[in-house]
């Protein structure tokens, strides 16, 4: 079973890379991971789902010169590796040379004795057995049902646990692994409206430590708060008014910055900040930071997917552009520095990420910045996939609530929100205080100025 | 002609470790150990390549394997699953003991003997893309690349990826079913971005199914076909302005539109929600919930279709369900689970994206049939409105039934002709009133090239959709100009 014990993974990469060097590989680049995880499901007072299980799987990256391949197996078993390790150096062949392409400097690679302990695995969270999990989750389904007679359904309460540990491995002679713990709890209520529709609301919480999480109860009260709260949704009129966004909300809106300074984005000119750099692309009031090394954070890590000490950036400082976020290969193409951005997926491939991606609070509270509103649609979710990275146009669904004077007055429900995501940026006139850690892109409630409702 | 494929599941009947029927049975007993009612065994096999062309040069070829067996134990309406990688004896027993747990109780039965169900082939999996040779498929991507190229001056980027895969699924269940199946899949796009004095646009095209290269020989399939269509869309959009916002007419196009009937009914038909009294479609049957021009059917038998299979993922022969007729529920798209619960037989729509997610009801391919109208006198018919050509993909609130749709390109009608080209938009609605607000339905039905896949509770599998023309007497159309 999985012990977490990162020098074994780290010697099943060395040998992988070692292969894959005898078979022909110049460059060769192994990821090993492994997980296990518990997640359990209540609804309506009864157990819905336990389900456990654990994994193990392999990616390589291996370079013929400039020809790139990638494989990915979860088959461990002798013929299995051997598969693996040809495809990939049959499929370099296939690939055509790259001039970019490239591993980095191995002057850059980071020592493990540099990769500082980021207390981001929690010992304690292996031991959760499903009978725990289950108790949180009926205890959080309770919590909210039992609150008010109007939440008649659920769609469940959901309680998971999940622990792994990675390697990666390089012929360029780095090597390291890290291990992560991960729990979350989610509740999700369901009211009857009075027009015969049903209103779902959730609430959740999730933190790298066990004990960290939120109490069932605080989640499931919070659940049942949210929900009650879109009871008797309408429509608005179409019109240009301010919008605030809460966190939940936020998050999306900043996460398209993050892809549009992507240096993927950028080199393939796919995104409308492309010639951007050093300029202003937000109003005065936006910073946004990159930081791996927030302890339990749960973008957090101590390096990147190359092997290169991460680092805390500002990437937006006042509004101005600082820098875009970059692997070896999207700073080579735009001639610049790695930014120790490299992320590798599970199937081998390399590109860039952000890792704590956070949009830095103002002064005032939420409730502060909500009375200093004269008039406003408040934004809780969204839905759809209304972006256009090339051009900046956002258009997506949104519900929440109209505020007035400072006040919510009525839940809202079936409208978009449309602006162009440099407007949208610009515009920015108020951030609260508050700071959301269940999510590696985060940001507190902020305001816009004007965005185009259309509804009714 | 076929040559003998490379790729067998280790656990089919060609592999080096066939699962038989002896093995399937122990399994099945130590997974019902605890008093569990029911069981099934899910193994699976995926192989997937992927091959990424731009700046004219194959970049990057991948190829990924996993494989594994989900074990699924059920007592009442609770699911015990587990599943592993490995295949040995000891890990499997392993699983089947971790899903045993959920019931806790005296050894219940396990099935005597298996019946394997009959099938008809909806696609074949001899001749697998797989198997074709690494420059074949290079070729592909490169004629693309220099058909976009070729096609307009303003070109500056073009990417082109072709994504192959087959899925080997072998099932066995305590009622006794045997069932296996080769689902092959291929998936083929473009993109591009054209500039025009630093006006920049993008523009794809896409398709592909349950096929293997066979799909390039249609002349609208081919590498060429999707690069100049790719380029059309980019250079149309060149030309876009800002769209209108609030309610309004809006006709579709027929074929991608139907994301529509997915998000606007299909997903609140599928019976768990209903079971659980979550969705706006519940008790719902016998009830008019569209115009009386629509008829819809959820449909896994179409040839090739991305969304088409042959078995389901628990051993149940799919069949074409009808799920509106002329407007009226008539009803829902069930697994095992829903379908006990309601006392009807699975309609063999149980699905899961791997062997590590137990089975959920989902669509296969999702069609609205033809209506009376012919489709030019459809936009004829607008004064103002929408006309929506391409689709970027929708999203659904169950319980309320609100969903929006986002268009990639459509245009301004006025006075009955199709004018300006407009930027990106969503359209918002809520299912039940955008689907009475048919007002009239084209006799053009298309269905979609392969190209879509569905999100639920975390698990993706591909669909089709397919529709003619709609016309919708009044939806609200997310623009920025009022």
């Amino acid at each position: 079973m999985t012990d977490y014990d990162i020098n074994k993974l780290i010697e099943l990469g060395a040998l992988v890379v070692e292969r894959a060097k005898r078979a022909g590989a110049d460059v060769a680049e192994a990821a090993v991971s492994e997980g296990a995880h518990l997640s359990v499901k209540v609804r309506m007072g009864e157990p819905e789902l336990v389900e456990e299980a654990g994994s193990k799987s392999l990616g390589l990256r291996v370079m013929r010169g400039q020809q790139v391949a990638v494989t990915y197996t979860s088959d461990l078993t002798p013929s299995g590796l051997t598969r693996f390790i040809e495809d990939a150096l049959e499929l370099a062949k296939l690939s055509q040379p790259d001039s970019f392409a490239g591993p980095p400097d191995p002057s850059l690679l980071s020592k493990r004795s540099q990769h500082v302990d980021l207390d981001l695995f929690d010992p304690a969270i292996h031991d959760i057995d499903a009978a725990q999990a289950l108790d949180m989750a009926l205890r959080a389904e309770r919590a909210a049902l039992s609150s008010d007679k109007r939440l008649s359904n659920s769609e469940g309460a959901t309680m998971t646990r999940q622990a792994g540990a990675s390697a990666l491995v390089t012929s360029g002679g780095f090597s390291g692994g890290t291990r992560g713990t991960y729990a979350s709890l989610a509740v999700h209520p369901v009211a009857d409206d009075a027009d015969g529709k049903k209103r779902s609301g959730y609430h959740w919480s999730a933190r790298r430590y066990f004990a960290d999480l939120d109490t069932p109860e605080q989640v499931g009260l919070e659940a049942a708060k949210r929900t009650l709260a879109k009871l008797g949704s309408r429509k608005i009129s179409s019109q240009e008014v301010a919008v605030v966004f809460d966190p939940d909300a936020g998050r999306s809106i900043l996460g398209l910055l993050a892809s549009c300074i992507n240096g993927g984005a950028i080199w393939r000119k796919s995104s409308y900040l492309a010639e951007r750099e050093a300029q202003p692309v937000a109003s005065p009031l936006v910073t946004v930071i990159d930081d791996p090394t927030i302890l339990r954070g749960p973008g957090s890590r101590a390096f990147d997917g190359e092997g290169l000490l991460a680092r805390k950036q500002t990437v937006v400082d006042a509004g101005v552009l600082k820098t875009f976020i970059l692997d070896t290969y999207g700073a080579k193409k735009l001639g610049k520095a790695s930014t120790a951005n490299a992320s590798r997926g599970s199937s081998g491939g390399v590109g860039a990420s952000t890792s704590n991606f956070i949009l830095q609070p103002g002064k005032q509270s939420p409730a502060e910045l909500l009375a200093g509103t004269d008039k406003a649609l408040y934004v809780t979710d969204m839905m759809g996939f209304g972006f256009n990275a090339v051009t900046g146009d956002f258009s997506r669904g949104a519900s929440g609530f109209w505020v007035e004077k400072g006040e919510r007055i009525f839940p809202v429900s079936e409208v978009t929100i449309s602006l162009n995501l440099d407007d949208m940026l610009k515009r920015i006139d108020a951030i609260a205080s508050d700071q959301d850690l269940r999510t590696s892109i985060s940001t507190p409630t902020f305001r816009i100025s004007s965005m185009t409702i259309a509804g009714k | 002609m076929s040559i003998p494929s490379r790729y067998h599941a280790p656990f089919g009947p060609a592999g080096s470790a066939p699962v038989d029927a002896e093995t399937a049975r122990k399994l099945l007993t130590v997974a019902l150990s605890q008093g569990g009612q029911y069981a099934d065994l899910f193994y699976e096999y995926n192989v997937a390549g992927s091959y990424a062309l731009e700046e004219g040069i194959l970049k990057a070829a991948g190829r990924s394997v996993s494989m594994g067996l989900g074990v699924r134990v059920m007592k009442g309406d609770a699911t015990g699953y587990a599943y592993v990688q490995e295949l040995t004896p000891e890990a499997m027993q392993r699983a089947a003991r971790t899903a045993a747990q959920i019931a806790a109780g005296e050894q219940s039965g396990a099935p005597v003997s298996f019946e394997v169900p009959g099938q008809i082939a909806r696609y074949q999996a001899a001749d697998l893309s797989l198997d074709v040779s690494g420059e074949q498929k290079r070729e592909l991507l490169l004629r693309a690349d220099r058909a976009a190229r070729a096609a307009d001056p303003r070109v500056i980027r073009v990417e082109a990826s072709l994504h192959e895969e087959l899925r080997e699924i072998l099932i066995a269940t305590s009622t006794g079913k045997l069932a296996s199946d080769r689902q092959p899949m291929i998936r083929f796009s473009v993109r591009v971005i054209a500039d025009d004095n630093g006006k920049r646009q993008t523009g794809s095209s896409g398709g592909g199914g349950r096929m293997s290269l066979e799909y390039f020989d249609e002349p609208t399939h081919s590498p060429e076909a999707h690069a100049r269509e790719a380029v059309r869309h980019a250079l149309a959009m060149l030309d876009a302005r800002e769209s209108p916002a609030g309610q309004m007419e809006v006709v579709l196009a027929p074929g991608d539109s139907g994301i529509l009937l997915h998000e606007a009914v299909g997903h609140g038909l599928e019976a768990d929600f209903n079971r659980k009294g979550t969705s706006n479609y519940s008790g719902r049957i016998g009830q008019r919930v569209a115009s009386e021009l629509c008829t819809v059917v959820d449909d896994s038998t179409l040839m090739g279709s991305r969304g088409s299979i042959n078995v389901d993922d628990e051993a149940n022969t799919p069949l074409a369900a009808t799920l509106i007729e002329h407007g009226i529920l008539v009803g829902y798209m069930h697994d095992q689970h829903s379908a006990k619960h309601y006392k009807t037989q699975p309609t063999g729509n149980g699905r899961r994206e791997s062997f590590q997610a137990h089975p959920l009801p989902r669509m296969t391919n999702t069609l609205l049939l033809a209506g009376p109208h012919d489709p030019e006198e459809i936009i004829r018919s607008v004064k103002k409105g929408v006309y929506a050509r391409k689709f970027g993909g929708g999203q659904v609130d169950i319980g309320n039934g609100d969903f929006v749709f986002s268009l990639t390109e459509s245009y301004l009608i006025e006075d009955g002709k199709i004018t300006t080209p407009l930027k990106g938009v969503n359209l918002i609605g809520n299912g039940p009133d955008v689907m009475g607000k048919i007002s009239m339905l084209g006799n053009d039905v298309q269905t979609s090239d392969g190209i879509w896949t569905c999100g639920k509770d975390g698990q993706s599998v591909p669909v089709g959709v397919g529709c003619p023309t709609i016309k919708i007497a009044s939806v609200t159309v997310g623009g920025t100009v009022l």
